[in-house]
């Protein structure tokens, strides 16, 4: 168990295995909350401008092990955090993660490196309020990557494991894994799943009814008075 | 070390079998010594036949350009800057160290995590998180602390390369000098190592004594260990 958000920010987050939809409708909630007038900001991961030219690097020598890989996108997310993410929650933002630690505790663990370890790397972070997981099974999720996607990049499909020569197949079982430690997840650390394989909308709904209801008599930070709409966005670049 | 220990869970990925190679270490404050000192015990080692690597000398590849610009900007925060260490040192390890021991060689790691941790230790990190976080760190068969007085050090910097920002820790901002900054930073991580040689087991060398008595004392250390070695293989021999 993480640590509980001690804020006056909201922390809500999502997760799910690649092609499980949920950066569809972190978008949609997105744009949703800052029409009804809240701060939002939003985070993706593996984003932070520092460890960019390292991990762009490393990749392109494959040079990643399962222990570098994983303590690199924590320096990621510690960097995101750190000047960020927390800040921001400080001051009673809405903060919005595509992807939070837990995509560290299912690809890493599916790597291999151990369980307690990389769970011990994240203690500095907090439970989020809201942590909705999109399952859908292993089938539909790879059908949605490899017909939207013309190939699978080396690390995306797990090729640092050799599971498979080939690019699908290792993909399909590296899923396998992540989804596994996935469905650990939920128990562990109270993940709301919410079924990927309903319609886009359909998840919408059930998505903003959980957010309505976490943000039920809470007050944020508010925006200035006659900022124009582009620029509702803090810290927005 | 035949079979690899580790302070934590390591690397459960990696199958390693036979490691016949030997890791030293040389921990210390800056200014106490320790490049010298492994120049000289390279010099002597290979003169004994030893192959010897001190490839924990260098920065890793992976992660030199980021940190140099990440120091440069001062923008990184306490954790991150923690996190970034940590990976330089496991891609050395694992990349260099480990495939160095694996091939028999000796290898003289000028500085190990030890280090690292007490730098993050000093700016505030949870010592409790950054000793699991080394959990993958390989156990070294020999840890040579080289302690000297803060003051020592101080003459030394003065009379050689100079105080730098880094080493004096003046990010730190305890100070708005460099002599200052030092002696409060240094004393901080002395501190801390004392503690480390505790619990990690260090052999502790009085390091304010003229380089070739030191060196002396580091070959003594040095030579129990591979003898002992040595009396192992003749006993699997007869």
């Amino acid at each position: 168990m993480l640590r509980k958000n001690d804020t006056p920010g909201k922390l809500i987050i999502v997760e799910g295995i690649d092609g499980s939809g949920k950066s569809t409708q972190i978008d949609l909630l997105y744009k949703w909350l800052r029409a009804q007038g809240h701060s939002v900001y939003f985070s993706e991961w593996n984003s932070s401008a520092l460890v960019k030219s390292t991990t762009k690097r490393a990749k392109k020598r494959k040079s990643f092990t399962p222990t570098t890989f994983s303590l690199l996108q924590c320096t990621d997310f510690a960097d995101r955090w750190e000047n960020r993410i927390l800040p921001l929650l400080k001051a009673g933002v809405i903060v919005l993660a595509d992807r939070y630690a837990y995509t560290a505790f299912g690809r890493d663990v599916a790597r291999g490196v151990d369980r307690v370890w990389v769970r011990n790397l994240y203690s500095f972070a907090m439970q989020p309020d809201v942590a909705l997981f999109f399952r859908v099974p292993l089938d539909i999720a790879i059908q949605r990557i490899t017909s939207a996607r013309a190939s699978l990049k080396y690390y995306e499909a797990g090729m640092d494991l050799k599971l498979s020569e080939s690019r699908i197949e290792s993909f399909e079982l590296f899923q396998a894994r992540i989804l596994d430690e996935y469905d650990r997840m939920v128990d562990e650390f109270g993940l709301t799943v919410i079924d990927g394989t309903l319609t886009v909308q359909a998840q919408q709904r059930l998505m903003r009814e959980i957010v309505k209801q976490e943000l039920k008599g809470w007050k944020g930070l508010p925006i200035p008075e006659g900022t124009p709409e582009i620029l509702r966005q803090p810290e927005h670049e | 070390m035949s079979e690899l220990q580790f302070y934590g869970a390591g690397f459960p990925y990696l199958n390693i079998q036979d490691c016949p190679g030997k890791l030293i270490v040389l921990e210390g404050s800056d200014g106490v010594g320790r490049s010298t000192q492994t120049q000289l015990l390279r010099r002597w080692l290979e003169d004994e036949g030893y192959a010897v690597s001190d490839t924990g000398l260098r920065r890793s590849d992976l992660t030199q350009e980021g940190l140099e610009e990440a120091k440069k900007g001062h923008t990184l925060g306490r954790i991150t800057m923690s996190l970034f260490y940590a990976t330089d040192f496991a891609d050395r390890l694992e990349n260099q160290i480990i495939p160095a021991l694996q091939a028999g060689f000796v290898v003289l790691s000028d500085r190990y995590f030890y280090s690292i941790m007490a730098r993050d230790v000093a700016r505030g990190a949870d010592p409790e998180w950054a000793r699991k976080l080394y959990g993958f760190a390989l156990k070294p068969d020999l840890v040579l602390y080289l302690k000297a007085d803060v003051s020592d050090l101080l003459s030394r910097l003065i009379h050689g390369r100079g105080l730098n920002y880094w080493e004096a820790g003046m990010d730190m901002h305890s100070s708005d000098n460099l002599y200052d900054s030092f002696l409060d930073y240094q004393s901080k991580l002395t501190g801390l190592f004392d503690q480390m040689a505790q619990t990690y087991g260090f052999v502790t060398v009085d390091a304010g004594r003229p380089i070739m008595d030191v060196f002396g004392d580091l070959q003594e250390h040095i030579r129990t260990l591979l003898e002992d070695q040595q009396t192992d293989l003749e006993d699997e021999m007869t």
